[in-house]
C-alpha cells in the first residue's frame, strides 16, 4: 500500500522514460528475490553458518570454555601423522561400504517381495517399518544387551544348544564387534531401502510387465529390463540417503562400543565428538568433522552425476 | 549415633535443638538447623536466587535423598531455589562443557574427576569456602588440594571421591590361595590367575569406561614407577617402566574374563551380582546393590585397595567429584553458601552414611565418621582420599591432563597391547604421540 503512495511521486518526475524503480517494480526477478530471502535466511543461518563456523573452528586452537587464535593447518598436521584418526576413517569406509551394500541387497529383495500381492499386505509393510520407527538409542541399547559379553541371548542359546563352549565376544574382539555395528546398522536401515524402494516399483506401469509377459520375457528378465531401468532414479536417491546416513552414524557407536574396543570402530563421527566435546579439544574435533566433508561430497557428486545421465533416467542405451 | 565432630556447634549461636545429632533430624530440625547456620555463614544468598545444579546420577538411592535433604533444607531457610538435574556420568561433562561455552544454563556443577580443570576460567574462585571448610573439618587430604587448586587459587571443592578399590569374593579368593588379600603386585598378579585357574575369574574394564578403566590402569602405570607426564608436563610415557606395566597388565588380562575390552562402567557390576565374576575394581555399588538383592554374595565379599607399587607405595586415580560454580552464575554467594552448607558435619556426616561408603571424604575430620567402622567391609574406602592421586600423577592437575584421560590415552595404550593390536614399543609409542598431541 505505502509503494503505491511513494512511487506516484517518483513517476510524475520522470516523464517519459520509465525510472529505475518503475523497472524494477515491473521486474518478476527483483519480485523473486524477495519471495527467496526468507527461504535463503533459513539456510544461511542454519546450514552455511554452522558449517562455516565448524571449518573456521578446525583452523583454530579453540576449547570449550575460550575461545581459539587461528592456528592454519596445524589440526590437520597433526592428525595425519594420527593412527587412530586414519584408523577411523578406514573403520568409517568400511562401515558404510559393507553396510550400504547390504542394505541395498535386503531392501531390494524386500521390496520386490512386498509388491506381490498377498493377504496381509498393508499389516506386513508396516510391520517392515518398525526397526525404522524405534529411537536408534532404544535399539542400540537392545543389542548392547544381545551383545553383552556376559548376558548375551545369542551366546546363551548357542550354548545350551550346545553349538558352542564360551560366550561370543561379541563387542571385545575387533573383527566381531564390527561386524557387529554393521549388523545393528543394517537392522535399523534396511525398511528405509525397502520402503523406498516399494514406492518406486509401485510407479512402473502393470502394462510393460504384461506385454512383456507376451513376449515370453522370463521373471529375470522382467526384473533386468523393466524393474530395474525404471528403478534406477530411485535407486540413487535412496542410496546416496542410505551412505550419507550411514557414513555420519553416531549413536549406534556411541551406545554400543564407545568406539572401542581399541578403537576398531571408532567412526569419524564418534572421534570427533571424544575429542571436540568430551576431551574439550573443539579445533580438533572441528577438523575431523571437516575431514568428513570431501567424502560426503565425493558421494553426493556420484549420483548426482548419475542421475543427470538419461541412461541412469530412462534405463535406456540412450546416452 | 552422637559421635559426630563437634568442633563447630560453639560456633552456633542457637539453642541446645540445633545439637541435635543430623542424623536423626526431622526435616523440620534440619530446616531450623539451616535458617540458623543461615544467618551465621559468611556468605549471604542473594534473594530470591534461583540456582541451577547439575549432578551426576546416583548409584546409591539412599544417597540422592540425603542429598535432596540437603538441597530442600537450604532452599527453605534462605527462600531461594536450586533446581537439580541429573545426568548419567558420561553426560556430565559435555553438558557442563556446553554450558561453559555458552556462558548459560547451569550456575553449578557437580561432575567427576577434573572438570573444573577443563575450562578453569569459567571457575568461580572458591578459595574462602575451602579455607573455612579446612578450618572446621580436619584439613583437606593432599589428593583434595590437588583436585580442587590451580596456581594457588580454588578453583572446585573436591566434595567426594569414590573408590576404585578391589571388590573380590572372599571365597574364590581364599581357594586361590590367598586368605588374606595379596599386598604387591606379585601377589595380585598371582591372585588373578589362581582364581581363573579356578573358574571363578576376575575381570577389570579395559574398554572406554571413563571411571573403570581409568582408575585401575592408572594405578597399573604408577605402580610400576611410570608416568604419563613428569612434573613439568612433559610427556614421559615412552620409559622402560611402561614397559613393565604394560607386561604387568597383559599378564592379568589373560586371566580375566572375557570380553573386558568391550566394558563400560556398568559391565563389571552386572557380571559381579550376576555371580560370573569374582574380583574387579569398582565403587561400593556392587556391595550396596547386593546387600540389598543378593545378600549371599554381599556375605562372601570384601574390599581391598589395591597393592602398593614397587616403591611399596599405593596411588590409586580414584574417582574425585568437584563441585564448581560459572563465573557467568548471577548468583555466586548462594552457590558458595550451598557449597559450604552441604559439606557441614551436619549435612555431611548423614549424607555420608547414607552414601554407605560410595562416597569417600576429602576433608580428614570425616574419618570418625561411624559408617567407615559399623561394617568393616566399608573400612577400605574410608582411606580413598590418602591414597588418591589426580590423572596428572606427580604434575600440577591441568586442562590437558583432563583432556588425556577424557580421550583415554592410556586406556587405549593398554588395551592395544593387551589385545594383541599392537607391540609394547608401538603400543608406548602410539601413546607418546597422543599425549604429545595433547600438552602440545
Amino acid at each position: 500500500m505505502s509503494t503505491v503512495q511513494t512511487s506516484m511521486p517518483v513517476q510524475a518526475a520522470a516523464a517519459g522514460e520509465p525510472s529505475l524503480w518503475l523497472r524494477l517494480r515491473a521486474n518478476r526477478n527483483w519480485a523473486a528475490l524477495w519471495f527467496m530471502l526468507p527461504a535463503a535466511a533459513f539456510l544461511i543461518l542454519f546450514l552455511a553458518y554452522p558449517l562455516g563456523l565448524g571449518i573456521w573452528m578446525s583452523f583454530t586452537d579453540e576449547r570449550i570454555g575460550r575461545g581459539g587464535v587461528f592456528i592454519g593447518l596445524e589440526n590437520y598436521q597433526w592428525l595425519w601423522d594420527d593412527a587412530i584418526f586414519w584408523l577411523s576413517v578406514f573403520n568409517t569406509v568400511l562401515y558404510t561400504l559393507v553396510a550400504s551394500v547390504i542394505k541395498f541387497a535386503i531392501g531390494l529383495y524386500l521390496a520386490l517381495l512386498l509388491n506381490r500381492h498377498m493377504p496381509f499386505k498393508a499389516m506386513i509393510r508396516s510391520i517392515v517399518l518398525i526397526p525404522f520407527i524405534v529411537p536408534t538409542v532404544l535399539s542400540a541399547i537392545a543389542f548392547w544387551w544381545i551383545y553383552d559379553a556376559q548376558f548375551s541371548i545369542i551366546s546363551w542359546s548357542l550354548i545350551k544348544l550346545g553349538l558352542i563352549e564360551h560366550n561370543i565376544n561379541f563387542l571385545g574382539d575387533s573383527t566381531w564387534a564390527r561386524a557387529s555395528v554393521i549388523f545393528a546398522n543394517v537392522w535399523r536401515g534396511v525398511p528405509f531401502v525397502a520402503i523406498t524402494l516399494l514406492a518406486g516399483l509401485q510407479t512402473v506401469s502393470p502394462s510393460l510387465y504384461e506385454a512383456a509377459t507376451l513376449d515370453g520375457a522370463t521373471n529375470w528378465q522382467r526384473f533386468r529390463y523393466i524393474t530395474y531401468p525404471l528403478l534406477t532414479p530411485i535407486i540413487a536417491v535412496v542410496m546416496t540417503f542410505s551412505v550419507l546416513f550411514t557414513f555420519t552414524d553416531f549413536q549406534l557407536i556411541w551406545a554400543l562400543t564407545r568406539g572401542g574396543p581399541v578403537n576398531a570402530t571408532h567412526l569419524m563421527a564418534t572421534l570427533s565428538y571424544q575429542r571436540g566435546i568430551i576431551s574439550g579439544r573443539l579445533g580438533e574435533g572441528a577438523a575431523i568433522a571437516t575431514a568428513m566433508i570431501p567424502f560426503l561430497l565425493a558421494a553426493i557428486a556420484i549420483s548426482w552425476f548419475g542421475m543427470q545421465r538419461r541412461k541412469w533416467q530412462q534405463g535406456s542405451n540412450n546416452d | 549415633m552422637n559421635k559426630f565432630t563437634t568442633d563447630r556447634r560453639s560456633l552456633l549461636k542457637g539453642g541446645a535443638g540445633l545439637l541435635a545429632a543430623a542424623a536423626t533430624m526431622s526435616g523440620d530440625e534440619l530446616l531450623g538447623y539451616a535458617k540458623a547456620w543461615a544467618q551465621t555463614a559468611p556468605w549471604k544468598p542473594e534473594p530470591g536466587a534461583k540456582i541451577n545444579l547439575l549432578r551426576w546420577k546416583r548409584f546409591v538411592e539412599a544417597e540422592d535423598v540425603a542429598f535432596m535433604k540437603i538441597v530442600d533444607a537450604f532452599q527453605k531457610a534462605n527462600n531461594v531455589t536450586i533446581n537439580v538435574s541429573n545426568e548419567s556420568y558420561d553426560d556430565i561433562q559435555p553438558k557442563a562443557s556446553v554450558a561453559a561455552n555458552t556462558g548459560q544454563g547451569l550456575d553449578m556443577v557437580w561432575g567427576l574427576y577434573s572438570l573444573p580443570f577443563l575450562f578453569p576460567s569459567k571457575c568461580v574462585d572458591v578459595t574462602d569456602v575451602a579455607d573455612y571448610l579446612g578450618q572446621k573439618c580436619g584439613g583437606w587430604t593432599d589428593s583434595g588440594k590437588a583436585y580442587g587448586m590451580l596456581n594457588g587459587k580454588w578453583i572446585g571443592i573436591p566434595v567426594a571421591a569414590t573408590g576404585g578399590l578391589v571388590n573380590y569374593r572372599v571365597a574364590a579368593a581364599e581357594k586361590a590361595g590367598h586368605k588374606e588379600f595379596p599386598k604387591d603386585l606379585a601377589g595380585f598378579a598371582d591372585l588373578v590367575k589362581g582364581m581363573n585357574k579356578n573358574g571363578t575369574p576376575a575381570g577389570m574394564a579395559l574398554g572406554h569406561a571413563s571411571g573403570d578403566a581409568n582408575g585401575w590402569l592408572h594405578w597399573a602405570l604408577w605402580a610400576h614407577g611410570g608416568k604419563l607426564i613428569d612434573k613439568n608436563n612433559k610427556v614421559a610415557i615412552n620409559s622402560p617402566e611402561t614397559a613393565k606395566s604394560l607386561e604387568y597388565v597383559k599378564g592379568l588380562y589373560d586371566n580375566f574374563v572375557p570380553g573386558t575390552a568391550s566394558w563400560n562402567d556398568s559391565s563389571n557390576n552386572k557380571a559381579f551380582l550376576a555371580g560370573q565374576l569374582h574380583l574387579t575394581t569398582n565403587g561400593i555399588s556392587i556391595y550396596v546393590t547386593a546387600k540389598k538383592e543378593n545378600p549371599q554374595i554381599a556375605e562372601d565379599m570384601n574390599h581391598a585397595h589395591l597393592p602398593p607399587g614397587i616403591d611399596g607405595k599405593t596411588r590409586e586415580l580414584n574417582l574425585g567429584f568437584p563441585i564448581l560454580i560459572f563465573t557467568f552464575s548471577k548468583y555466586p554467594q548462594t552457590c558458595k553458601a550451598f557449597t559450604a552448607f552441604m559439606l557441614e558435619p551436619d549435612q555431611f556426616n548423614p549424607w555420608i552414611e547414607a552414601a554407605q561408603g560410595y562416597l569417600s571424604h576429602f576433608l580428614l575430620g570425616y574419618d570418625k565418621n561411624p559408617v567407615w567402622t559399623a561394617d568393616p567391609k566399608t573400612t577400605p574406602y574410608r582411606s580413598v582420599a590418602q591414597s588418591a592421586s589426580t590423572p596428572a600423577g606427580e604434575a600440577q592437575m591441568s586442562e590437558n591432563a583432563a583432556a588425556a584421560i577424557a580421550d583415554f590415552v592410556l586406556v587405549d595404550m593398554y588395551a592395544n597391547y593387551c589385545t594383541g593390536r599392537e607391540d609394547v614399543k608401538t603400543a608406548m609409542t602410539s601413546a607418546e604421540r597422543a599425549a604429545k598431541r595433547i600438552f602440545r
